[in-house]
């Protein structure tokens, strides 16, 4: 049977006490603080970097299947999936899949891997910004991140064992194709007959099914859109004890739609024991739930969900929150003078998506963005490409250019990176305090959106510190 | 390769008054500058045979060489426009020189004009390049800057020392172009106020920037051997250097932003045609591009003016500053009398054609009996130089 080999979770380097956004509106502020999606990252990227890590430890050969899952992808008609597969650089014949419109898509998207695996490897990835209306509780509650779950055949660390669903119809919490804010109808009524009564048949289902006792379960991954919910839950269940050994993230993060299940699992893994039995769930219109035993430990992705949260950067303004999530236009800077090209990104799509760069078979010399005549010997069209986006880097110079950056994210850091192969990145620095870059500074590539010139989203890479 | 030198004469330069200016259009700034040519040369545009052009940011796609067309009537001769980012100036009068070098025409003009200040924003736009993503967000101060960090650590320099540095070359100067008055900036400047002032592209600030102006220049040339016809002071094209390299020089493994092959490459080649083997003794002044503070510094060694880490003391001493060794932008340079980026390379060769006549408009900044002056832009990411020397005795 299909299980899982590793999973990965990027949390944004940014962070907003709550607080701080209940007090800019007079009001008062949830526990903790939840994560921020930087100026440059949407649902996309933050599963890149979740998936690019999953990759690097799970593995990418044999990846046979993609399969994206968002409520928030960045376009309504264009597939994140095949970008996914192309910044990722995984090869051409492989199936993409985008899955959405439900915060049950980011499990769904993983069972239909399971399903599907066979003997090869199935990448899901997930990535979510969802908007609260501004003053509301979800405001402050929910949470930017990415996820992604690497899944394979017969020898996977982390088997399947079975899984129940249920599906309900219910018009609970929605946003029509023109709603900017996520809607809810009144809480009782969504948390009684909606969350709570759905989420609950889903899992006594799933332990009835498989003979299941409350205390079998070592590890409860049961995702809830507030903490009172996730109380709840685990006491309808009567797996407080596995629910509570796990971190809903909820305090830190804050709740993640869709991506959420996938989220707490990969933190989950980073502890999980050989012979546990771990519960994970997904609630929406509906609700699955699934389970595994971890038969080995999996090999875990570089950095850890603790230390992402520990290395992360407090923004201390609410307009600036605004602004990041697209909600004020602030005053505009300097003007671009790039000519948007949806063709020039396709035909360069080797360099400018799968961040390849080129060796030459000659002399050895390495560059980025692929040179077809050697800068060193001239040779004519004799390289080989090498993917950068996996390479470790370092800072050789930068500038802190007060110009270039956008109004609401003033400072950019103009970087020269010097990579592990001897290529030279040049381009900017994201996820970093400015005042703490120097030279030698361990740095890793990242993808980001560039901007939206062209009426299209345009991505590239960035370096960030190593967190 | 072959030699120029004494082959090519200026005998008429015209420079506008630079800086903001609101009230006067490109058109405007071209006649300026080509009137006080013809003047000067004692020549009207119907003795033009050819015209080399460089402008940067007037549309380069659709407009052709008509802004220097329309402006001046040019008619029934070639005008050929150039657009090599900040040597553009220094290469129309490249241009210039070969075209009368080869015999083909007597008498041309080069014409440099920049009108920065119609487009509503103070700097110049982000981003380089045709590729839409590759090089965003990137500037010139964020571009040029990348070269402090790499000198204070080569030699050893506290980020506050390196800054200090630098800073002196603002204070420099704005010292000079106090004496200029066709600069933009007159202000004389103490080092505390250029350290204390906002940082644009640490750890550049805002006196280590040059200024964003609108300016025009223009030389008309001619064989040197009919240069007397037209003037008993004409000044002589003793050497000249151009040397271009791909945008990303910075990509290569061992490129460490303090040696610049442009630079190194540019002046090597006009020292060798005008006979010079120490620069540093032998020229009597330099206009080298200062677009940043960093960028004069870097310049200082790759031109061999100083030798390397030489330029600490070289700049702590003054042997940069008027009355010192080799007084470099006397006129203000880029930093004072302002970058309108297609006419500072014209600009900066009117200031040594004035110097080595005699015939500054400001005797303050007059050097004593100079002989040989060199003038030099460099643009770009930054990989693209050019160099002139000039004299006033024909050898």
């Amino acid at each position: 049977m299909a299980g899982i080999f590793t999973a990965a979770a990027h949390i944004p380097y940014l962070k907003i006490e709550r607080k701080t956004i209940g007090g800019a509106w007079e009001r008062g502020g949830q526990k903790g603080c939840r994560s921020v999606a930087g100026s440059d990252e949407d649902s996309l990227t933050m599963a890149a970097e979740a998936a690019g890590a999953a990759l690097e430890a799970g593995g990418r050969d044999g990846v046979q299947a993609l399969y994206f899952a968002s409520t928030t992808a960045p376009y309504r008609e264009k597939a994140t999936a095949a970008m996914l597969a192309t910044v990722l650089d995984l090869g051409g014949n492989m199936e993409t899949l985008d899955l959405g419109n439900s915060l049950r898509s980011g499990l769904g998207a993983l069972k239909l891997a399971l399903d599907t695996a066979d003997g090869g490897k199935v990448l899901v990835a997930s990535g979510e910004k969802r908007l609260g209306y501004p003053r509301s509780d979800q405001e402050q509650l929910f949470g930017d991140a990415g996820a992604a779950v690497l899944v394979g055949g017969g020898d996977a660390p982390v088997a399947y064992l079975g899984g129940y669903a249920v599906t309900d119809e219910i018009t609970d919490v929605w946003r029509t194709q023109e709603d900017t804010y996520v809607q809810s109808w009144e809480g009782r009524f969504v948390t009684g007959e909606g969350y709570l009564r759905v989420t609950a048949q889903a899992i006594k289902g799933l332990m009835s099914q498989m003979g299941l006792k409350p205390e079998d379960i070592a590890k409860a991954i049961i995702p809830a859109p507030d903490p009172r919910s996730g109380m709840g839950i685990l006491k309808k269940t009567g797996l407080s004890q596995a629910g509570e050994a796990v971190d809903s993230l909820l305090e830190t993060v804050g709740f993640c739609g869709t991506a959420h299940p996938l989220v707490m699992l990969a933190a989950v893994l980073e502890q999980a024991q050989p012979g546990e039995k771990i519960l994970l769930a997904a609630y929406g219109d509906g609700a699955q739930a699934l389970l595994f035993e971890v038969k080995s430990q999996p090999v875990l992705p570089a950095v850890s969900v603790p230390q992402q949260l520990e290395s992360r950067r407090a923004i201390n303004s609410y307009a600036r929150f605004l602004s990041f999530n697209g909600l004020v236009e602030p005053q505009p800077g300097e003007p671009f003078r790039l000519v948007p090209s949806a063709t020039v990104i396709w035909r360069e799509r080797d360099s400018l998506l799968r961040c390849r760069g080129s060796k030459c078979q000659v002399c050895g010399t390495a560059a980025f963005p692929i040179q077809r005549i050697c800068d060193n010997c001239r040779s004519v069209d004799q390289f080989d490409t090498v993917r950068l986006s996996s390479m470790a880097g370092e800072v050789f110079t930068f500038s802190r250019d007060n110009l270039a950056g956008r109004p609401d994210d003033p400072v950019i850091v103009q970087t020269v990176v010097q990579m592990e192969n001897g290529a030279r990145f040049y381009g900017l620095m994201t996820d970093a305090d400015p005042n703490q870059v120097d030279l030698g500074m361990p740095v890793k590539l990242t993808l980001r959106r560039m901007h939206d010139l062209g009426g299209f989203h345009n991505y590239f890479w960035k370096c960030r510190p190593v967190r | 390769m072959g030699s120029i030198k004494d082959k090519v004469a200026i005998i008429g330069m015209g420079c506008s008054q630079f800086g903001e200016r609101w009230d006067t259009g490109m058109s405007d700034l071209a006649i300026e500058a080509s009137s006080e040519a013809f003047k000067d040369a004692g020549v009207g545009p119907e003795d033009i045979e050819a015209c080399f052009f460089s402008t940067v940011y007037a549309p380069m796609g659709g407009t052709g060489s008509s802004a220097a067309a329309d402006a001046l009537k040019l008619r029934d001769i070639p005008i050929i426009r150039n657009e090599n980012w900040c040597t553009s100036g220094h290469i129309a009068l490249f241009e210039a020189c070969m075209a009368v070098a080869s015999g083909m025409y007597d008498v041309v003009m080069a014409l440099g004009v920049e009108k920065l200040k119609d487009t509503g924003y103070a700097g110049l736009g982000m981003g380089r390049g045709m590729n839409p993503v590759l090089e965003a967000r990137r500037t010139a101060p964020g571009s040029f800057a990348l070269i402090a960090k790499r000198y204070f650590q080569e030699y050893g320099l506290s980020n506050e020392e390196g800054k200090e540095l630098i800073g002196r070359i603002a204070v420099k100067n704005h010292d000079n172009g106090s004496r200029a008055p066709k600069a933009h900036f007159h202000n004389k400047v103490p080092l505390e106020k250029v350290l204390a002032a906002p940082v644009i592209a640490w750890p550049l600030g805002l006196f280590d920037c040059c200024g964003n102006s609108d300016g025009a220049a223009c030389a008309i040339v001619t064989r040197a051997d009919m240069a007397k016809n037209f003037r008993d002071d004409p000044i002589y094209l003793k050497g000249v250097g151009v040397a271009m390299d791909s945008s990303m020089p910075h990509l290569r493994p061992n490129f460490d932003w303090i040696h610049f092959g442009a630079l190194m490459n540019s002046s090597k080649k006009a020292y060798e045609m005008a006979g010079i083997t120490n620069p540093r003794e032998e020229l009597d002044l330099a206009e080298v591009h200062d677009c940043f503070t960093i960028t004069e510094l870097a310049i200082y060694e790759n031109f061999g003016f100083s030798k390397p880490g030489g330029a600490i003391e070289d700049i702590r001493s003054g042997f940069f500053e008027i009355g010192g060794g080799l007084p470099v932008n006397i006129d203000g340079g880029l930093k004072c009398f302002g970058h309108p980026i297609g006419a500072s390379g014209l600009r900066m060769t009117y200031e040594i054609y004035k110097q080595l006549q005699q015939k500054v408009d400001n005797p303050e900044r007059q050097v004593k009996n100079p002989r040989l002056g060199l003038s030099h832009t460099f643009g770009g990411p930054p990989q693209i130089s050019a160099v002139a020397i000039l004299g006033n005795e024909k050898g």
